[in-house]
């Protein structure tokens, strides 16, 4: 016990020389606020969420802006997600012919990268490679424009930016990241063939009909759709993130940076939700 | 001291007009975190006048046309348009009411992303839906000229001069036609020709347009041109409301010194 009455812990700090003492207080101190920042924010987002629900729900509808924002979010993204599609296509088929070799198992080749590819890797991946690019530019963009008081302008004129700005692109993520998902599950399952063909000589036609052999409804189509999900949690932290910024220059880069790192945070633990919701529903 | 009620009488403005202010701010408290920003704030403003709102920066003056827009929450008091508290209306109720308010920007605030013409026809493509595209043109047109702009209405805002980038922010204010506007700092940083241009230029509106105008700004002769009445604020509260001359004839302190460093 100090002199002042307070409890100290002595923590040894290897950057100092000797040992530190850290009252105990300034750590609880230190947590509460953690603890606080963490409901508010919370809090905050949910408040967000309804503004938006009740503007996207009401008419004037901004279909203009929703149609710049789906070529925004979907053409724009498509060659990227292509090629990340295209790359774990070749990576999955190297890596499951190895492991299935080993196996004696090679026949099971195109069934095992169709059901990695469309249940597993193309919507994580797909999800992922839009929140770095989308997030990140929707979270600067209405950053900039929170700074700049151009979201106020937006509301002096008398229109609700939470229909304007946040409703579109985040229905436009929502639409456009399945279509996105299906863009590199194509890529990947074509340059995994490609990549087992340079090997042994597989015909496409055989391929896809060995990879889908027995798949139904369930297989394929929840996991693709889940990616709806995804592009909602997407759009929503980032539009959010942009709309609440503060601080200047500084405040634009972190909020695309917290867009970017809380949006894909997110989107995994979501997916882990939904892989056991479409387990259970779709069985 | 002058009130609202004296100028209306000398403006020639219906009695009936004048019970009802345009604007009229009662009681008005706002802070921010620990910062009381504005304390008790009491001033109406009615068709046809502009009340010019004075202080040294930091006193609240452009939170006080934020709260009047609607885009922050008085913690206290009532704020009217019309007869109308607008303190607890939804985003969309409050927008039928921005239709009639024109509010220019310290910074003008266009949309960086779009041309000069697009930023004005912005309310137009909103707000007129009736209005064919060729009428919306024309209007621009209209509107950019009556601030004066002249050249290629195609550039972005960040290819002209903020004297300019002020002008395309009236007009952008004007496009549907408000009754009431509202000018935070529209000659700041601007060069004393380029000032005394957008003095004239907001006499010319209030004498065709005959709307109820509030104005802050911390430029003394820009108030006294173009104001029918001045409001000082200092920390928060109103220490004198009325005419140029009231001011000089005050024995307050703070107004003697604010009119000698002006």
């Amino acid at each position: 016990m100090s002199n002042s009455g307070a409890t100290t812990v002595s923590v040894a700090n290897p950057m100092l020389p000797g040992r530190q003492t850290v009252p105990m207080l300034s750590v609880v101190s230190s947590a509460s606020g953690l603890i606080n920042g963490f409901f508010e924010w919370f809090g905050s987002l949910g408040i967000f969420s309804w503004n938006v629900l009740k503007a996207a729900a009401t008419p004037p509808y901004e279909w203009r802006e929703l149609i710049r924002q789906l070529d925004e979010v979907g053409s724009k993204s498509l060659p990227l997600v292509a090629m990340a599609g295209a790359a774990i296509g070749v990576v999955i088929s190297l890596e499951a012919r190895y492991s299935l070799s080993r196996f004696g198992a090679k026949s099971m080749f195109p069934a095992t990268l169709v059901y990695s590819v469309i249940q597993v890797m193309g919507p994580i991946i797909t999800g992922l490679v839009v929140c770095g690019r989308v997030g990140a530019g929707i979270g600067a963009e209405l950053a900039s424009m929170k700074v700049t008081e151009q979201i106020d302008a937006i509301e002096a004129c008398a229109i609700n930016p939470y229909r304007l700005l946040a409703a579109t692109r985040i229905l436009a993520c929502i639409l456009m990241l399945p279509l996105l998902t299906l863009g590199t599950d194509a890529c990947a399952l074509l340059t995994g063939w490609f990549a087992q063909t340079l090997v042994e000589p597989l015909s496409f036609h055989q391929f896809i009909q060995a990879g889908f052999k027995g798949a139904t409804f369930n297989s394929f189509l929840p996991q693709t759709f889940k990616t709806g999900v995804y592009g909602m949690i997407i759009g929503l932290i980032a539009c959010f993130q942009g709309m609440r910024t503060r601080g200047g220059a500084e405040g634009v880069g972190r909020a695309a940076t917290n867009s970017v790192v809380l949006g894909s945070l997110f989107v995994i633990l979501a997916d882990v939700v939904l892989v056991k919701f479409i387990l259970v529903v779709f069985p | 001291m002058t009130t609202a009620y004296d100028t209306a009488m000398i403006q020639g403005i219906p009695e009936e007009n004048v019970s009802v202010p345009v604007v009229a701010v009662d009681n008005v408290h706002k802070s921010f975190g620990a910062l009381k920003v504005l304390k008790g704030i009491n001033l109406s403003v009615n068709r046809g006048e502009t009340l010019a709102v004075l202080g040294r920066s930091g006193t609240g003056k452009s939170v006080l046309l934020r709260l009047i827009i609607g885009i922050e929450t008085p913690d206290l008091g009532t704020i009217c348009i019309h007869g109308q508290d607008i303190a607890d209306l939804a985003i969309d109720q409050m927008g039928r009411i921005r239709k009639k308010i024109g509010f220019l920007f310290q910074h003008a605030a266009l949309y960086d992303s779009l041309t000069i013409a697009e930023n004005v026809a912005f309310p137009l493509e909103h707000h007129r839906r009736d209005m064919s595209q060729s009428e919306r043109n024309d209007r621009v047109k209209q509107l950019l000229a009556e601030v004066g702009m002249e050249g290629d209405f195609r550039k972005l805002p960040s290819e002209i001069s903020g004297g300019m980038q002020k002008r395309v922010g009236l007009a952008r204010a004007l496009a549907l036609e408000p009754e009431i506007l509202l000018l935070d700092e529209p000659t700041a940083g601007l060069d004393p020709i380029s000032s005394g241009e957008i003095d004239d230029l907001i006499l010319k509106l209030q004498r065709e347009r005959q709307m109820a105008s509030i104005v802050v700004t911390h430029d003394l002769h820009s108030a006294r041109t173009i104001a029918n009445r001045l409001t000082l604020l200092n920390e928060g509260e109103i220490v004198i409301e009325g005419t140029f001359d009231d001011l000089q004839q005050s024995n307050i302190g703070f107004v003697n010194e604010f009119l000698k460093q002006s």
